[in-house]
């Protein structure tokens, strides 16, 4: 299977570069994330907040399966119909710092599209923290999920 | 690159990540294992199988036994840590492909 989403992080960088085609026109593209009742469908996510324009904010809601609530907010700097989203992104009540977004939309042909983010960070280190991330969260899965059949042996 | 796919597709299950951490103290037998779990043994032999073929394990015999323990040059190449974070954005924009497709046609 081909890989649609790819990652460039280049060592030494305190950026990184997320990009992925989309088998949907550029229309629909955008509209995911600005219609709070799509970004709640395809994010998993309660939208607080989300104003569409120059100086707007947004605020989103996770549950986790343990019934914790995390929240994510930024501010929007630019929305460019169609074409292009700035906007910084913050997980509330963690030790990592505001990142800097840049959601560029493109129009491929009729029916696809492409998306490309521009994530900086504010430091190299920072940045390998946050790529590192879902390894991590996937590990610790695992090793509770292993502690628990352990546990369950005794 | 085939080979490299296979070994992130291996340890995406969270099922085969906690063999991996089994056997990381010590070379064990599929019995051994396979206890370690409620799923049925054929399942845990065929999770055995998929880390054998992508490298993740390796087996040696001992006696009539065979051992299963972790192939620790392999588990250093996945260590760039960049694929669970790159399948993190890939099921999520899979969503929204999905999600959108369902708006198209109901609008």
């Amino acid at each position: 299977m081909e890989r649609k989403t790819k990652v460039h992080a280049e060592d030494g960088k305190q950026e990184l570069m997320i990009t992925r085609e989309f088998d949907l026109p550029v229309e629909l593209l955008f509209k995911a994330y600005i219609e709070p009742e799509l970004v709640e469908q395809w994010m998993g996510t309660k939208v607080v907040k989300l104003e569409n324009r120059k100086h707007g904010s947004y605020q989103f809601e996770t549950t986790d399966p343990m019934g914790n609530k995390h929240r994510f907010n930024g501010t929007i700097h630019e929305v460019d119909m169609n074409r292009k989203i700035t906007r910084t992104f913050e997980m509330e009540n963690t030790p990592f710092e505001v990142q800097l977004e840049f959601l560029e939309f493109e129009k491929l042909t009729v029916d696809t599209s492409k998306l490309t983010m521009h994530i900086v960070y504010r430091s190299v280190v920072l940045r390998d923290q946050m790529l590192k991330l879902p390894f991590v969260q996937g590990i610790n899965m695992a090793h509770s999920r292993l502690q628990e059949v352990v546990y369950k042996l005794k | 690159m085939n080979l490299r796919r296979d070994v992130f597709q291996a340890i995406a299950d969270p099922t085969r990540r906690a063999i991996l951490l089994l056997v990381a103290s010590h070379s064990m037998t599929a019995g051994v294992i396979a206890s370690n779990f409620d799923t049925a043994r054929p399942t845990v032999s065929k999770h055995l199988q998929i880390l054998t073929e992508c490298g993740l394990l390796e087996q040696e015999q001992q006696g009539r036994e065979v051992l299963y323990h972790l192939n620790p040059k392999r588990m250093r190449e996945i260590a760039e840590f960049i694929e669970p974070f790159r399948k993190m954005w890939e099921d999520r924009f899979n969503k929204l492909e999905a999600v959108m497709k369902k708006y198209k046609t109901k609008n």
